[in-house]
């Protein structure tokens, strides 16, 4: 019962933390356009940074996984890649899901 | 414009994003309650930062005991990159009225950032009506999952068993490979690679991501903008929209 209790409840200094972090990630959301806003009109070079964004940022979501990440991950990786040149997001995840599969318990490789 | 293709494209877009990120807000929850938070303080999480890695790295620095200010410093770390996000949306969702727009922002998450853009440049608006149905499917799959995860943390075990570690990095491979065709894409994409393979190696996670962003952005910068007739992208459709 106390265990169910506890499983449920919130304590107070957690609940803060929780808030400030909560505040700080909604002004990182809203941080670039209050910028842009604040510009009368946007200049060439940056809209060339806006356009850069999606690759940039993705990016650094990738690389640093395949390059530190066993070898199973860095197989399962290059697979989705080669997929993802024809085929669609949902299709590129369940082929690379099934890569690392296949390399940890068809081939014994890693993790 | 068609309000029925807003409402079933934004659902159908959620929902593959629901799909693909169940696996985290589970492994979230499990995670969150094993570091010593409760279900209900695991769901106010998801629902309230609502950021998948950050809320990751934020649970794990908790679990350590380490002082809630470098908490939040580091979540801000890690949700950093939203700023880029906000500024390079800021036509689209700066054209909605007002309580909806600062509504959109609190919902700009990484495949909610993707798909908008990739709408606009498909020349479909990204209306409200088609970000909210998104963004909500979203929201309410991340914060559903993270309640699973968390009442059913113990029985989950090691998530590499399954596979599931591997699930982001492909998905954020695919997010990355859609916007291929871009100007400059191969240049920036390499600089934000190297940069934050180079800055993970030195300072670490979670600055690796900020180090790679503005190196990928510095480069598009110094790198010569496209000529006007080369690329008829997002770019002209903002003005058009402006």
């Amino acid at each position: 019962m106390e265990n169910q209790m506890s499983a449920l409840s919130i304590d107070a200094n957690t609940a803060l933390l929780i808030v400030v972090a909560a505040i700080a990630t909604y002004f990182t959301r809203i941080g670039g356009y209050v910028l842009m806003s604040s510009m009368k009109r946007i200049p060439p070079r940056v809209e060339s940074a806006l356009n850069a964004v999606p690759a940039a940022v993705l990016t650094t979501l990738v690389a640093p996984p395949f390059i530190y990440g066993g070898w199973d991950i860095k197989i399962a990786m290059v697979v989705a890649l080669v997929v993802g040149l024809r085929f669609p997001g949902l299709t590129i995840l369940a082929v690379g899901w099934a890569a690392v599969m296949a390399a940890r318990y068809g081939f014994g490789i890693g993790p | 414009m068609n309000r029925h293709e807003q409402l079933t494209n934004g659902l159908k877009k959620g929902a593959v994003v629901a799909l693909s990120s169940a696996p985290f807000g589970v492994l979230f929850g499990a995670i969150a309650v094993d570091n010593g938070f409760s279900i209900t303080e695991a769901a106010l999480m998801s629902g309230l930062v609502y950021g998948g890695a950050s809320q990751l790295v934020g649970i794990e620095l908790f679990g350590h005991h380490v002082a809630a200010w470098i908490i939040v410093l580091s979540i801000l770390a890690v949700n950093f990159r939203h700023v880029l996000y906000s500024a390079a949306l800021a036509t689209v969702i700066g054209r909605y009225p007002h309580v909806e727009r600062w509504l959109a922002f609190f919902l700009l998450v990484d495949p909610q950032f993707a798909e908008t853009v990739k709408r606009e440049e498909a020349g479909k608006t990204a209306t409200f009506r088609w970000y909210f149905a998104m963004g909500a499917v979203v929201w309410v799959s991340w914060v559903l999952t993270t309640i699973v995860g968390a009442y059913f943390g113990r029985m989950i075990g090691d998530p590499k068993a399954y596979g599931i570690d591997v699930l982001l990095p492909v998905y954020f491979l695919g997010l990355t490979m859609g916007f291929r065709s871009r100007h400059n894409f191969f240049p920036v994409m390499l600089a934000g690679g190297i940069g934050s393979v180079i800055a993970f190696h030195f300072i670490g996670s979670p600055w690796h991501i900020s180090v790679g962003a503005v190196l990928g952005i510095l480069v598009a910068t110094i790198l010569p903008p496209p000529k006007a007739h080369e690329e008829p992208d997002v770019s002209e459709m903002e003005k058009e929209a402006m």
